[in-house]
């Protein structure tokens, strides 16, 4: 009873437009940021490591390889109205629902084998 | 003017603001509460307002002859109310008496922790683990000096009961208010369990 109560509180805060993201896509979140009174907008590619949560805590976890082959990873909550959009770049075949091996992964060995 | 009102702990979860920032809430089920009763200066020495919140059928007489023409309710409690001019018994208080960016203090009754240790209740580090040591992990060490002063200061912080007692929590702001549904959602943590009986009112603080 309180957890409907507490879901039907939410329901209004989220978005009907979230992206299917799934593990092991290579996506472009585009995100709304706030840079002194303008507002612009910066996109963050990379690799979906997971998705966890449910309702409006709902996130999921970008690793991104930035320059000097350094492993950059950002969490963003599935619904937030600052997320512009989320382009789907790449969709990988993977075996799991979390991919945090390929943390401990570079170069060649952290390809993922492209879907089709 | 009643700047008061009882309620029970839904649960917590989060919403975005307008900004959005995704803030953590808690959602209290507020009211709708009763005015059962009065206090005023000439009887009672000073002014005051007590409400009353969810029906009941189990009362018990004393209780019914209290609420006379009014419905049987449950829990009873004395609110903040800065006057008592234009209240009135048999009024009906809801969320309404809020709105977004007031700041609350609530108060509820912690969660029962039972006899707890030193190192749980008041956060001691205990012993060490090794080195030979047996059965002083979480040992609250030594509790006071020798034969000078030759007793325990009064005070000195040990194992008891944690929890279960009345809490007060200052200064939450109010993120949303759905007097429809008689919800109140607070920036923050709340004393308490889901379920648990609350006294939300409005906060001489200007808030954290």
């Amino acid at each position: 009873m309180s957890q409907q109560l507490l879901g039907s509180v939410t329901e209004s805060q989220l978005r009907s437009d979230v992206p299917d993201v799934e593990p092991g896509d290579t996506v472009r979140v585009h995100t709304k940021v706030v840079e002194g009174s303008r507002e612009r907008i910066q996109v963050f590619e990379g690799v979906v490591l997971a998705r966890r949560g449910s309702g409006t805590g709902e996130t999921f976890t970008v690793r991104r390889i930035a320059s000097h082959a350094i492993g950059v990873e950002r969490t963003f909550p599935l619904h937030s109205p600052r997320i512009d959009r989320v382009e789907i770049v790449r969709r990988a075949k993977v075996r799991r629902a979390k991919l945090y091996y390929l943390r401990n992964l570079r170069g060649k060995a952290a390809r993922l084998k492209e879907r089709r | 003017m009643v700047e008061g009102i009882i309620g029970r702990k839904v649960g917590m979860t989060r919403v975005f603001d307008d900004q959005g920032r995704a803030l953590p809430v808690t959602v209290i089920q507020a009211g709708p509460c009763v005015v059962t009763f009065v206090k005023t200066r000439e009887r009672d020495g000073y002014e005051g307002v007590q409400l009353g919140f969810e029906e009941s059928r189990k009362l018990k007489r004393p209780e019914r002859g209290h609420l006379k023409g009014l419905p049987q309710l449950r829990h009873l409690r004395e609110v903040k109310a800065p006057s008592i001019e234009g209240v009135e018994r048999g009024q009906t208080v809801d969320a309404s008496i809020f709105k977004p960016g007031d700041k609350v203090d609530v108060i509820g009754t912690s969660k029962g922790r039972g006899f707890a240790g030193v190192v749980k209740r008041h956060g001691f580090g205990g012993g060490p683990k090794t080195h030979g040591q047996s059965d002083r992990w979480r040992a609250p060490g030594s509790i006071g000096s020798g034969t000078d002063p030759g007793k325990i200061w009064k005070g000195q912080r040990m194992a008891g009961q944690m929890g279960n007692e009345r809490v007060t929590v200052k200064g939450l702001e109010v993120v949303r208010v759905d007097p429809e549904r008689s919800l109140l959602l607070v920036r923050g943590a709340v004393p308490g369990a889901a379920g648990g009986l609350l006294v939300v009112e409005k906060s001489d603080r200007a808030g954290r």
